[in-house]
Order: structure tokens, then C-alpha cells, then sequence
């Protein structure tokens, strides 16, 4: 395999990578930052893997249909809150154990999007535009490597605003309170299933963009192998992260990279072992889990109400 | 006298109350069975929007499911696979977990089978010799590969529902690496399958049908697991710990061996769908692993309660559901999703349905009223 690696390759490779993990990080940091305002408010949703899939199919109906790529986006993301408002409400209900709920919603979610996906398959839908910032260095590779979607900043930007609100407003507060000690919230004269039902909802939403961003910019087509788990690991990278939106988007970046991993070593002619280098996000979300779990400050960042660490 | 033996049976009836046993029991089967109907309900709407006839679509599952012997025999051969797989979601549910990796531990169990099969077939060993040898090759391989994530969740505190997803993903990968590398048969030129292990080494019918013996498999696996997790000493530390780990560790129960035991006998179900899929259905291992027989285990497992025994006519419901998929892809002109969409559904009415335990009034036992 190494004679195969020439000089200039090791630096394509890792430019590929670059660009790689900006443009495959952006879903796993939408489902994240939801998962993470969902799980501060003290509940879990597995399920954003469905709305992502629902939310994937519903953009890229919606933009074939309208001929606009983000009337999709906002489509995909009213079926993530659609599905997250359905969790949210049935979690509501006694004895319903919220993870078995999320397990449901996978496969409800995945199960909508491919009986209304059937049709959706062949067409060419109108894709997400891509800033090109690279433009200026002259540099094909780098070039092609800057080329960042919109939703990426809109990601950041929503990481940035959520880090910042769940520090200074009284909302902030609220879902915070709800999520550490659902008996202080109730003290409190809040009501800790509403606060829950509006989290889950708003979670659903990102994670149907999320979804948008896989079948309209990249891979930019809409086929049912189209998520692989990026919703499910998603939760995981939450917990790597430590519920703050900030590291949030490191994280994504992280697990970006690892899912870049593959196909930008395909780049230079490596191709052996491609599918086991497909392996490498589930694998470092593993090793991840081990080494995080049992930590004791991400025990202590830990929301108290949190099922999933007890 | 007619009347005279009702009114005194009736009486006698109203007399003996029936015990608290009766009662959870006829919950059990009451809620699921109503969330079966709604489910059924919810889905006539949805088809009546798309207006596609309701009462076809229920005909042709039954006809494709139930209606022949041949439809039935189809069902048979799907609800196999499901019995295992759903007994793979449920003895560790019975201790408290949510293992969702069945289907990984299914497609690892294939494969392995597979592989093992390629050095005893090309050196000549006999049938009954070498499918034992794969079937254990598939048992231990989805026992390590569940048991793994019981192990990480007791010794290592990592959640066990996730963790158990990952491995499935990371399984699937495997299985594509080497079916696609060296273990790929060259022969296989669409689709990338191990070599086949040969009709001489396949597993036939049970005698006077064509279901394989996967479904006799299945049916001893899950009585004897009945058996095991409510007869027997280590079902019933099993099931406290279930019910409260911290109690059974005060108790001085082994937890951490209980877990890593249980989640092995569930990998090693889902393990055994697997060698029967590659010995008995596809005689090789490629893609065809991955149909999703392992997470309709979970929804089976769900409906079933988590009782071993309830797996089975579960199972076979939802074997005939699958086995009517085709039909009604053809005859009604609907995507083959159309399945996926009821299951889905039928999980989440279930669940949502788990609210109603303990809230129905006529189920619950009288309490014994404070007389101070």
C-alpha cells in the first residue's frame, strides 16, 4: 500500500480530507445540536435517525416539486418536527420509556421515506448552491475543497446563538432547569412535559435540515442507502460532546473527517479496504462511547433527568 | 334448570374473582391485541387518503400470508429467522436491556458460517459434520459480538441500545469487506457472495413441507429460553436484576456475568438465524443477509412482552405480513416500503400503548380495602 502513496498524494489526501469533513460533518452537526437541546431538557430521542431519512426524502421532493432547494429544506425540516412533536407527545405519557419510543420512530421515519421516496429516485432535483471560498488561492484541489455549503454556517451560527442562549435567557434556563431536576422545574411553575414536547419538536426540525443537507448538496441525491446511522451516532457525538452546542460542532467535525476517511483515500488511488475505512466513524464513535462513559466531567455536564447515563 | 345452572355458574363466577396472574396475563394480551386493531385502524385511513382499498389490502395479507398451504409455508420459512431474532431482543430485554443489534449479529453469524464452510467443503467433509461446525461458528460469533456490548455495558458503562446499533453498522461493514475481498467467490460477478457451500451441504426441508428446519430451530431455542428465564435459578436472578440492578448487587448477585450471559444466548440466536439463512436459504453469504429480519426482531420481541413463548405466534404474524409483501407490491401497485410503513406504526402504537398497563379498570385486582 505505500509505494502506492507518492509525494503530492499525502497532501491531496489530507486536502481531500479537509473538505471532506466540512461538507459530511454538516448533517452529523444539525441531528447533534437538536439531539443536544432535546437531551438538555432531559429526554432522549433516538429516532432523529427517521426524521433525518424522512427529512431527506421530504427535501428533495420538496425542491424537485417547487424547483427550490431551500423551500425543500424548510420542508424537510417541518417533517423532522412533525415526527419529533409525535416523540415528544407519546414520551409525554406514563410508563413509555423514551428510548424504545426512539427506536420506533427510526424505523417509523425510515419507513415514510421510502414508500413516498419510491417516485423520487430517478429525477434530478435543483441542489443546494455551494460558497466557493477557495477561489482566491489558485489551487484546483483546495479550490474544490473550500467549496462550503450555506447550511454549514447556518449550522455554526446556530451552534453559537444555542451556546449563547442556553447561558443568558430565561428559555435557556428553563430547558436547562427542566433537564437537570424535573422536580425543581415543577417548583418552579414550569411544566416540565411542555418544555420536553417543545425540545423534541425543535430537535426533530434540525435533524430533518440535516437531512436536507444528504439529499441536496452532498451525496445530493435522494436513494435509500442514503443515512447510514449519521443520526444515531449523532446521539453518541452528544455525549462525546458533552451536551455544550459549541463542541457540538468539533465533534461533527471529527466524525466529518473519520467519514471522509474512505473516500478521500479512494481519491488518491487507494481503494483497498474501502469498506472497511467505511467502518471508521462507527468504530471511533465506539471507542468514543468507551472512553467517555464513566468519565467524571462528562458526568458531571451530564443533564440530571438523562436516562441514557444512569 | 337451564336457567337455574347459568344463574348459579354466574354467581360462582362473580364469587371467585379471577387471581392477579389472570389479570396480567389477559392485560398482556388485551393491550397488544388493541394496539394491533388501532394500528390496523390508523393504516385503513392512510391507504383510504391514497385511496387505495383497505379491505384488499388486509385480504391479500391474509391470503398471502395464511390463505395456502404454499402461502403458509412461505410464512413459516420468514417467521424462522423472526423467532430467532426476536428472542434475541428478548431475553436480554428481560434483564434490562435494549440490545438492538441483531441484525449485525445476524449478518456476522452468515458470514462466519460462510467462511468456515469454504475449507471443510473443498477438503470433502461430510454434511452432518460440517454444519454443525458452521452452526457453532455462527452461535459464537454473534454471542462474542452481543456479548461484547453487554460486557461493555456493565464493565465499561457504555449504553448498550447505541453501542449495539454501532456494532450492527460496523458488522454490515465487515461482512462487505470480505464478501468484496478476499473471501469473495470470483464466480459472483453482480453480486459480490462468498462460495457457495454447495447443494450437497445445504440444509433441507423439515420432511413433508418446504420449511427449513431454522423454524424447528427457533421453536425448541424458544421454549427452552421460555423455560430457562422463568423456571430455572438463573431466570430469576436474571429477571431481578431487570427489575433493579442496584438490588441485585446488594443481593450479591453476579450482574456483570448475568448480563454478559444473557446477551451471549441472544447473540447466539441471532448468530443461528444467520447460519440458517446461509445453509438453508441463500447458501452463501452476501448482501441478501441484510433484509432486516433483525430489527423486525425487536418490534416482535416488543409485541411478544419479552416472553420467549409469545415469540412465536408473533413471529409467524409478522412472517405472513412479510411473505404478503410481494403480493400486494403486485397486485395493489404499491412500493415494497408499504410494509415498513405498518411495522413502523405498529411499533409506535405499541408503545405508545404501554401506557395503558395498570390504568384499565376492569383488569386490575381488587385491593384489599384498609379496614382502620
Amino acid at each position: 500500500m505505500i509505494d502506492v502513496v507518492q509525494d503530492g498524494a499525502v497532501v491531496t489526501a489530507l486536502i481531500a480530507m479537509l473538505g471532506g469533513a466540512i461538507r459530511v460533518s454538516t448533517p452529523f452537526m444539525f441531528v447533534a445540536l437538536g439531539e443536544c437541546l432535546t437531551e438538555k431538557s432531559g429526554r432522549i430521542n433516538l429516532g432523529l435517525e427517521g426524521s433525518l431519512v424522512l427529512g431527506a426524502m421530504i427535501a428533495y421532493a420538496g425542491s424537485f416539486l417547487t424547483g427550490s432547494p431551500w423551500a425543500g429544506v424548510l420542508f424537510a425540516g417541518c417533517a423532522g418536527l412533525v415526527l419529533g412533536a409525535l416523540h415528544g407527545f407519546i414520551c409525554k405519557l406514563p410508563k413509555v420509556n423514551d428510548i424504545a419510543v426512539g427506536i420506533a420512530f427510526m424505523s417509523f421515519g425510515t419507513g415514510l421515506a421510502f414508500f413516498f421516496g419510491k417516485p423520487y429516485i430517478q429525477p434530478q432535483a435543483p441542489r443546494l448552491e455551494a460558497i466557493h471560498l477557495g477561489d482566491w488561492t489558485g489551487d484546483h484541489r483546495l479550490a474544490q475543497a473550500l467549496e462550503v455549503n450555506p447550511l454549514f454556517f447556518v449550522g455554526v451560527a446556530l451552534a453559537v446563538f444555542m451556546w449563547w442562549a442556553f447561558r443568558n435567557t430565561r428559555w435557556g434556563l428553563i430547558v436547562r432547569m427542566t433537564g437537570d431536576s424535573a422536580p425543581a422545574a415543577k417548583a418552579m411553575g414550569v411544566s416540565v412535559d411542555l418544555v420536553r414536547f417543545l425540545a423534541t419538536a425543535v430537535g426533530g426540525f434540525m435533524a430533518g435540515v440535516g437531512g436536507a443537507f444528504l439529499s441536496l448538496y452532498y451525496p445530493g441525491s435522494w436513494n435509500q442507502g442514503l443515512s447510514s446511522g449519521q443520526g444515531l451516532m449523532a446521539v453518541a457525538l452528544v455525549i462525546f460532546a458533552r451536551w455544550g452546542p459549541l463542541r457540538c460542532i468539533l465533534a461533527a467535525l471529527l466524525f466529518g473527517a473519520a467519514g471522509a476517511l474512505g473516500p478521500s483515500l479512494q481519491s488518491v488511488g487507494i481503494s483497498q479496504g474501502y469498506y472497511f475505512f467505511n467502518a471508521a466513524p462507527y468504530i471511533l464513535t465506539l471507542f468514543i462511547m468507551v472512553a467517555s462513559a464513566r468519565s467524571k466531567v462528562s458526568a458531571r455536564e451530564a443533564p440530571g433527568e438523562l436516562s441514557i447515563t444512569k | 334448570m337451564a336457567d337455574m345452572t347459568v344463574q348459579s355458574l354466574s354467581i360462582a363466577q362473580i364469587k371467585r374473582r379471577p387471581s392477579v396472574g389472570t389479570l396480567r396475563l389477559a392485560e398482556a394480551i388485551i393491550i397488544p391485541v388493541a394496539a394491533l386493531i388501532v394500528s390496523a385502524l390508523i393504516f385503513s385511513i392512510f391507504l383510504l387518503v391514497l385511496d387505495k382499498s383497505p379491505i384488499t389490502f388486509f385480504t391479500l395479507i391474509w391470503t398471502g400470508g395464511f390463505g395456502s398451504s404454499f402461502s403458509f409455508q412461505n410464512t413459516l420459512q420468514r417467521a424462522a429467522p423472526l423467532i430467532l431474532t426476536g428472542l434475541a431482543f428478548a431475553v436480554p430485554a428481560r434483564i434490562g436491556l435494549t440490545m438492538i443489534g441483531g441484525e449485525g449479529a445476524l449478518v456476522l453469524g452468515g458470514l462466519s458460517a460462510a467462511a468456515i464452510a469454504i475449507p471443510l467443503v473443498s477438503a470433502g467433509v461430510p454434511a452432518f459434520l460440517t454444519l454443525p461446525v458452521m452452526a457453532i461458528a455462527a452461535m459464537l460469533a454473534g454471542g462474542l459480538w452481543i456479548g461484547f456490548a453487554g460486557w461493555l455495558r456493565y464493565y465499561r458503562g457504555v449504553n448498550e441500545t447505541i453501542s449495539s446499533l454501532l456494532l450492527s453498522y460496523i458488522a454490515i461493514a465487515t461482512m462487505n469487506f470480505f464478501v468484496e475481498g478476499i473471501l469473495r467467490d470470483p464466480a459472483s460477478a453482480n453480486k459480490p457472495s462468498t462460495m457457495p457451500i454447495g447443494d450437497a451441504y445445504r440444509i433441507g426441508a423439515i420432511p413433508g413441507t418446504q420449511v427449513h428446519w431454522g423454524l424447528a430451530a427457533g421453536l425448541i431455542l424458544a421454549v427452552v429460553l421460555h423455560i430457562l428465564m422463568t423456571r430455572t435459578t438463573f431466570g430469576f436472578a436474571a429477571r431481578v436484576t431487570g427489575g433493579n440492578a442496584r438490588a441485585a448487587l446488594a443481593q450479591g448477585l453476579p450482574v456483570g456475568k448475568l448480563i454478559v450471559i444473557c446477551t451471549m444466548i441472544a447473540g447466539a440466536c441471532a448468530g443461528l438465524a444467520g447460519f440458517y439463512e446461509v445453509a438453508a436459504v441463500h447458501g452463501q453469504a452476501n448482501a441478501s443477509l441484510v433484509a432486516g429480519y433483525g430489527f423486525t426482531g425487536i418490534l416482535v420481541a416488543f409485541l411478544a412482552r419479552q416472553v420467549p413463548l409469545a415469540v412465536i405466534p408473533v413471529a409467524i404474524l409478522f412472517g405472513a405480513l412479510n411473505a404478503a409483501g410481494g403480493v400486494i407490491q403486485r397486485r395493489m401497485g404499491m412500493p415494497d416500503a408499504t410494509v415498513l410503513v405498518l411495522q413502523g406504526l405498529i411499533f409506535v402504537v405499541l408503545l405508545t400503548s404501554e401506557t395503558f398497563y395498570g390504568r384499565i379498570p376492569f383488569l386490575q385486582p381488587k385491593r384489599v380495602e384498609d379496614r382502620t
